[in-house]
Protein backbone atom coordinates (compact mmCIF):
# COMPACT_ATOMS: atom_id res chain seq x y z
CA UNK A 1 0.00 0.00 0.00
CA UNK A 2 1.59 3.27 -1.04
CA UNK A 3 1.60 6.21 1.33
CA UNK A 4 -0.03 8.38 -1.29
CA UNK A 5 -3.02 6.01 -1.17
CA UNK A 6 -3.90 6.84 2.41
CA UNK A 7 -2.14 10.08 3.39
CA UNK A 8 -4.63 12.95 3.28
CA UNK A 9 -2.79 15.73 1.45
CA UNK A 10 -4.90 18.50 3.01
CA UNK A 11 -3.98 17.37 6.52
CA UNK A 12 -0.20 17.42 6.04
CA UNK A 13 1.82 19.83 8.20
CA UNK A 14 5.37 20.95 7.48
CA UNK A 15 5.64 22.94 10.69
CA UNK A 16 3.95 21.51 13.75
CA UNK A 17 3.32 24.20 16.32
CA UNK A 18 2.91 21.91 19.32
CA UNK A 19 5.95 21.05 21.39
CA UNK A 20 4.59 18.32 23.63
CA UNK A 21 3.57 14.79 22.67
CA UNK A 22 -0.11 15.09 23.60
CA UNK A 23 -0.42 18.45 21.87
CA UNK A 24 1.24 17.16 18.71
CA UNK A 25 -1.27 14.34 18.52
CA UNK A 26 -4.14 16.79 19.01
CA UNK A 27 -2.76 19.09 16.33
CA UNK A 28 -2.49 16.25 13.81
CA UNK A 29 -6.04 15.04 14.52
CA UNK A 30 -7.25 18.63 14.20
CA UNK A 31 -5.56 18.80 10.80
CA UNK A 32 -7.54 15.73 9.75
CA UNK A 33 -10.73 17.33 11.06
CA UNK A 34 -10.00 20.49 9.09
CA UNK A 35 -9.48 18.30 6.05
CA UNK A 36 -13.03 16.99 6.44
CA UNK A 37 -12.62 13.94 8.63
CA UNK A 38 -14.39 13.29 11.94
CA UNK A 39 -17.41 15.14 13.22
CA UNK A 40 -18.77 16.22 16.55
CA UNK A 41 -16.97 14.58 19.42
CA UNK A 42 -15.09 12.18 17.16
CA UNK A 43 -11.82 14.15 17.11
CA UNK A 44 -11.60 13.96 20.89
CA UNK A 45 -12.40 10.23 20.76
CA UNK A 46 -9.60 9.73 18.23
CA UNK A 47 -7.13 11.70 20.35
CA UNK A 48 -8.06 9.64 23.40
CA UNK A 49 -7.66 6.40 21.46
CA UNK A 50 -4.22 7.41 20.20
CA UNK A 51 -3.07 8.53 23.63
CA UNK A 52 -4.36 5.29 25.15
CA UNK A 53 -2.33 3.37 22.59
CA UNK A 54 0.75 5.45 23.41
CA UNK A 55 0.39 4.48 27.07
CA UNK A 56 0.80 0.80 26.12
CA UNK A 57 4.08 1.58 24.36
CA UNK A 58 5.39 4.63 22.53
CA UNK A 59 5.13 4.64 18.76
CA UNK A 60 8.34 6.64 18.66
CA UNK A 61 10.39 3.93 16.97
CA UNK A 62 13.68 5.81 16.91
CA UNK A 63 15.67 7.78 14.36
CA UNK A 64 13.36 10.76 14.83
CA UNK A 65 10.24 9.01 13.62
CA UNK A 66 6.89 8.20 15.25
CA UNK A 67 3.80 6.41 13.95
CA UNK A 68 0.92 7.29 16.29
CA UNK A 69 -2.21 5.33 15.40
CA UNK A 70 -5.59 4.08 16.50
CA UNK A 71 -8.74 2.41 15.25
CA UNK A 72 -11.94 4.42 15.10
CA UNK A 73 -15.41 3.80 13.62
CA UNK A 74 -15.42 7.34 12.25
CA UNK A 75 -13.42 6.28 9.18
CA UNK A 76 -14.59 3.94 6.44
CA UNK A 77 -11.08 3.38 5.16
CA UNK A 78 -7.63 3.86 6.60
CA UNK A 79 -6.56 7.50 6.54
CA UNK A 80 -3.36 9.15 7.63
CA UNK A 81 -1.36 12.29 7.74
CA UNK A 82 2.26 13.34 7.89
CA UNK A 83 3.63 16.09 10.08
CA UNK A 84 7.09 17.50 10.55
CA UNK A 85 8.31 19.18 13.72
CA UNK A 86 11.41 21.21 12.83
CA UNK A 87 12.43 21.57 16.46
CA UNK A 88 11.60 18.02 17.46
CA UNK A 89 9.18 16.73 20.10
CA UNK A 90 9.91 14.46 23.04
CA UNK A 91 7.94 11.29 22.36
CA UNK A 92 9.21 8.66 24.82
CA UNK A 93 10.92 7.07 21.83
CA UNK A 94 12.89 3.84 22.12
CA UNK A 95 16.16 5.73 21.56
CA UNK A 96 15.12 8.57 23.91
CA UNK A 97 15.61 11.07 21.09
CA UNK A 98 13.12 13.66 19.88
CA UNK A 99 10.76 12.96 17.01
CA UNK A 100 10.83 15.12 13.88
CA UNK A 101 8.64 13.18 11.44
CA UNK A 102 5.28 11.72 12.40
CA UNK A 103 2.97 9.54 10.35
CA UNK A 104 -0.48 9.20 11.94
CA UNK A 105 -2.75 6.30 10.93
CA UNK A 106 -6.45 6.01 11.74
CA UNK A 107 -7.95 2.66 10.75
CA UNK A 108 -11.48 1.33 10.63
CA UNK A 109 -12.13 -1.22 13.33
CA UNK A 110 -11.81 -4.90 12.45
CA UNK A 111 -9.64 -4.28 9.36
CA UNK A 112 -6.19 -5.31 10.61
CA UNK A 113 -4.91 -6.26 7.17
CA UNK A 114 -5.35 -2.71 5.90
CA UNK A 115 -3.38 -1.37 8.85
CA UNK A 116 -0.53 -3.81 8.23
CA UNK A 117 -0.39 -2.91 4.54
CA UNK A 118 -0.21 0.75 5.47
CA UNK A 119 2.66 0.06 7.87
CA UNK A 120 4.49 -1.66 5.03
CA UNK A 121 4.08 1.47 2.93
CA UNK A 122 5.29 3.65 5.78
CA UNK A 123 8.30 1.38 6.29
CA UNK A 124 9.23 1.57 2.61
CA UNK A 125 9.40 5.35 2.81
CA UNK A 126 10.88 5.91 6.25
CA UNK A 127 13.66 3.33 5.77
CA UNK A 128 15.01 5.73 3.17
CA UNK A 129 17.11 8.19 5.17
CA UNK A 130 17.35 10.56 2.22
CA UNK A 131 13.56 10.65 2.08
CA UNK A 132 13.27 11.37 5.78
CA UNK A 133 15.94 14.08 5.48
CA UNK A 134 14.02 15.67 2.61
CA UNK A 135 10.81 15.60 4.64
CA UNK A 136 12.50 17.44 7.48
CA UNK A 137 13.77 20.08 5.05
CA UNK A 138 10.37 20.56 3.38
CA UNK A 139 8.87 23.98 3.96
CA UNK A 140 5.31 23.40 2.73
CA UNK A 141 2.69 20.64 2.91
CA UNK A 142 2.65 20.51 -0.89
CA UNK A 143 6.39 19.82 -0.89
CA UNK A 144 5.87 16.95 1.52
CA UNK A 145 3.07 15.57 -0.64
CA UNK A 146 5.28 15.79 -3.74
CA UNK A 147 8.07 13.96 -1.91
CA UNK A 148 5.67 11.18 -0.91
CA UNK A 149 4.28 10.81 -4.43
CA UNK A 150 7.73 10.84 -6.01
CA UNK A 151 8.96 8.23 -3.57
CA UNK A 152 5.93 6.05 -4.25
CA UNK A 153 6.67 6.27 -7.95
CA UNK A 154 10.28 5.32 -7.34
CA UNK A 155 11.60 8.63 -8.54
CA UNK A 156 14.78 10.05 -6.98
CA UNK B 1 29.63 -20.71 22.39
CA UNK B 2 29.98 -18.47 19.36
CA UNK B 3 28.59 -19.05 15.88
CA UNK B 4 25.45 -20.93 17.06
CA UNK B 5 22.62 -20.68 14.58
CA UNK B 6 19.01 -21.46 15.32
CA UNK B 7 16.15 -21.34 12.84
CA UNK B 8 12.47 -21.67 13.63
CA UNK B 9 9.20 -21.13 11.80
CA UNK B 10 6.49 -19.43 13.81
CA UNK B 11 2.91 -18.81 12.72
CA UNK B 12 1.33 -15.48 13.63
CA UNK B 13 -1.74 -16.32 15.70
CA UNK B 14 -2.71 -12.80 16.77
CA UNK B 15 -5.97 -11.85 14.94
CA UNK B 16 -4.45 -8.42 14.33
CA UNK B 17 -1.32 -9.90 12.83
CA UNK B 18 2.25 -8.91 13.60
CA UNK B 19 1.45 -5.28 14.42
CA UNK B 20 3.45 -2.52 16.06
CA UNK B 21 3.19 -3.60 19.67
CA UNK B 22 4.53 -7.13 19.20
CA UNK B 23 7.02 -5.73 16.70
CA UNK B 24 8.33 -3.27 19.28
CA UNK B 25 8.59 -6.02 21.90
CA UNK B 26 10.30 -8.30 19.38
CA UNK B 27 12.86 -5.66 18.34
CA UNK B 28 13.52 -4.73 21.95
CA UNK B 29 14.11 -8.36 22.87
CA UNK B 30 16.29 -8.94 19.82
CA UNK B 31 18.46 -5.97 20.72
CA UNK B 32 19.11 -7.40 24.18
CA UNK B 33 21.16 -10.19 22.65
CA UNK B 34 24.51 -9.89 20.83
CA UNK B 35 23.50 -12.42 18.15
CA UNK B 36 22.05 -11.39 14.81
CA UNK B 37 18.31 -11.79 14.28
CA UNK B 38 16.74 -12.13 10.85
CA UNK B 39 13.06 -12.48 10.06
CA UNK B 40 11.93 -13.92 6.76
CA UNK B 41 8.47 -13.87 5.31
CA UNK B 42 8.52 -16.49 2.55
CA UNK B 43 8.80 -14.81 -0.81
CA UNK B 44 10.25 -11.62 0.61
CA UNK B 45 13.76 -10.43 1.35
CA UNK B 46 14.99 -11.14 4.90
CA UNK B 47 14.69 -8.24 7.34
CA UNK B 48 16.76 -7.27 10.32
CA UNK B 49 14.83 -8.33 13.41
CA UNK B 50 16.50 -5.64 15.50
CA UNK B 51 15.08 -2.83 13.39
CA UNK B 52 11.49 -1.64 13.90
CA UNK B 53 11.49 0.10 10.55
CA UNK B 54 12.55 -3.12 8.85
CA UNK B 55 9.97 -5.21 10.72
CA UNK B 56 7.21 -2.79 9.70
CA UNK B 57 7.75 -3.89 6.13
CA UNK B 58 6.78 -7.51 6.82
CA UNK B 59 3.02 -7.05 6.52
CA UNK B 60 2.29 -10.32 8.33
CA UNK B 61 -1.41 -10.88 9.08
CA UNK B 62 -2.77 -13.72 11.18
CA UNK B 63 -1.72 -17.06 9.75
CA UNK B 64 1.52 -15.84 8.21
CA UNK B 65 4.45 -18.12 8.91
CA UNK B 66 7.62 -16.22 9.69
CA UNK B 67 11.05 -17.82 9.70
CA UNK B 68 13.25 -16.53 12.49
CA UNK B 69 17.01 -17.02 12.18
CA UNK B 70 19.26 -16.24 15.11
CA UNK B 71 23.04 -16.52 14.79
CA UNK B 72 25.77 -15.96 17.33
CA UNK B 73 26.29 -16.02 21.07
CA UNK B 74 23.14 -16.73 23.04
CA UNK B 75 21.19 -17.80 19.97
CA UNK B 76 19.12 -20.43 21.74
CA UNK B 77 18.18 -18.11 24.58
CA UNK B 78 17.35 -15.32 22.16
CA UNK B 79 15.16 -17.61 20.04
CA UNK B 80 13.24 -18.72 23.10
CA UNK B 81 12.54 -15.11 24.09
CA UNK B 82 11.54 -14.11 20.57
CA UNK B 83 9.17 -17.04 20.07
CA UNK B 84 7.43 -16.24 23.37
CA UNK B 85 6.79 -12.72 22.13
CA UNK B 86 5.38 -13.93 18.83
CA UNK B 87 3.04 -16.26 20.70
CA UNK B 88 1.66 -13.51 22.93
CA UNK B 89 -1.66 -11.91 22.08
CA UNK B 90 -0.90 -8.24 22.83
CA UNK B 91 -4.63 -7.74 23.06
CA UNK B 92 -4.77 -5.29 25.97
CA UNK B 93 -5.86 -2.44 23.72
CA UNK B 94 -8.62 -4.59 22.26
CA UNK B 95 -10.17 -5.33 25.63
CA UNK B 96 -11.04 -1.66 26.05
CA UNK B 97 -12.69 0.02 23.09
CA UNK B 98 -13.69 3.64 22.80
CA UNK B 99 -17.23 2.67 21.80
Amino acid sequence: MRMSEFIIREAISADLKASQKNEVIREMVENLRLAGYFKGSEPEDVVKAILKRELLSSTGIGDGVAIPHAKHPGVERLVGTVAVSPKGVPFDSVDNDSVYVLVMLISPQERPSEHLRALEGVSRCLKDKNFVRSLRQATTPQHIWDLICNHDRGAP
Amino acid sequence: MTGDSVRKTVAITNPHGFHMRPMAAFAEAANRFPCSVTVIRPGMAPVNGKSMLALLGLNAPQGTELVIEVTGAGAAEAMQALVLILQRNFDEEEKETTR
